[in-house]
C-alpha cells in the first residue's frame, strides 16, 4: 500500500502531464495521501465561462473533481486499476471568486471489487468554504492480462 | 427580442464565452431545436492510453449545452442561466472523435430550470454521456436589455 502510495506520488505529475486536457487546464498535484487526492487548477482568463462577472466555468470545476476524484481512488487502492467515471453528481453553492486558483479535495471512502466511492470538495479560499460538492463512483478493471469478452 | 435567439447570436455567445471557445464548442439552431457539437480536439483527451475524452469535458459540455438552450428559450433580457446542481452519467467512453449534445427542458420555472442533456458520437440512439440538471434562470432586473 505504501509501496503503491510512494509510487503514485511520483507517477501522478508525470500522467497529469500526459493527459492533455489536465495539460491544457494546468491541473497540478498539491497533495496525495491514502485514499485522498488534492489538485489545483490555476485562474486563468480563458476558463471563465461568464465575461460579464469573470467567473471560471462550473465545467471547470466538473473536469477538476472529477480528475480529483480520480486520483483518490488511485490512492485508495494496492495496485493500478483502469478506472472510469461512472456518474458524478455536483452541487454548485457558489460562484468561485474571479481571479483566485481553485482546489479540489477528495476522499475515496469505499472500495468494493468493481466500483470505488467518492466524495469531493472545491474551493477557492478554505476547504470549510465550498464552491462546490461533489459525490462520484468509478468501475474499476484492473491492469493486467485481459481475458477476451471480460466485462467491465 | 432576445440577444441570441438566432443562430448568429447564439454563435457570438459561444464565441464570447472564453471557456466554450476553450473547449470549442459550436452552436447549431434549426427553428426551436438546437445541436452542440464539441469538435475532437487532442487537448480535449483525459486518458491517453485508450484514449478517451475526459470525463470532465463532456459534463462540461452538456452544462454549456444546458445553458445555451435555457438561454435560447428565455427570452429577452434574461442573465445567462448558472448551473445549481447536475448528475452525470458516463454510458460509453468518449472515443477520439466529435460528440454532438442535444438538450431538453423538462420544467421552465420562474427561477429554476430541470433540464435532461445527451451527449453521443456516431449513434443518437447510443448516448454516451447523459446530464440531468437544475440551473438557476432568475431573469436581470429591469435593465431593458435586449
Amino acid at each position: 500500500m505504501t509501496d503503491h502510495l510512494d509510487q503514485l506520488r511520483r507517477l501522478v505529475p508525470q500522467m497529469m502531464m500526459g493527459s492533455p486536457q489536465a495539460r491544457a487546464l494546468k491541473l497540478q498535484l498539491v497533495e496525495l495521501d491514502a485514499a485522498r487526492a488534492t489538485l489545483r487548477v490555476p485562474y486563468a482568463p480563458e476558463l471563465v465561462g461568464d465575461p460579464d462577472t469573470g467567473v471560471i466555468a462550473g465545467g471547470v470545476v466538473t473536469t477538476l473533481l472529477d480528475h480529483t476524484c480520480g486520483q483518490a481512488v488511485q490512492a485508495a487502492l494496492d495496485a493500478f486499476s483502469q478506472i472510469a467515471t461512472l456518474d458524478l453528481r455536483i452541487d454548485y453553492l457558489r460562484a468561485a471568486q474571479p481571479g483566485l486558483d481553485i482546489e479540489a479535495h477528495a476522499h475515496c471512502y469505499r472500495v468494493t471489487r468493481s466500483v470505488a466511492f467518492v466524495r469531493a470538495s472545491a474551493y477557492d479560499r478554505e476547504r470549510e468554504d465550498p464552491v462546490a460538492t461533489a459525490q462520484a463512483a468509478f468501475v474499476l478493471t484492473p491492469v493486467g492480462p485481459r481475458r477476451s469478452g471480460e466485462a467491465a | 427580442m432576445s440577444d441570441i435567439d438566432t443562430p448568429q447570436s447564439l454563435a457570438a455567445w459561444v464565441e464570447r464565452v472564453p471557456y466554450a471557445r476553450f473547449l470549442g464548442v459550436a452552436i447549431d439552431l434549426a427553428g426551436d431545436e438546437m445541436t452542440a457539437r464539441l469538435p475532437y480536439a487532442e487537448r480535449l483527451i483525459g486518458n491517453p492510453t485508450l484514449p478517451a475524452l475526459h470525463g470532465g469535458v463532456l459534463g462540461a459540455f452538456m452544462e454549456i449545452t444546458a445553458i445555451a438552450q435555457l438561454w435560447v428559450l428565455q427570452g429577452p433580457g434574461a442573465r445567462q442561466p448558472r448551473p445549481v446542481g447536475v448528475t452525470v452519467q458516463y454510458l460509453r467512453s468518449g472515443r477520439p472523435k466529435d460528440t454532438y449534445a442535444r438538450a431538453q427542458v423538462k420544467r421552465m420555472g420562474r427561477r429554476i430550470a430541470n433540464i435532461y442533456v445527451e451527449a453521443w458520437q456516431d449513434e443518437r440512439a447510443a448516448p454516451i454521456a447523459s446530464l440531468y440538471g437544475h440551473f438557476l434562470v432568475a431573469p436581470k432586473e429591469a435593465t431593458g436589455a435586449g
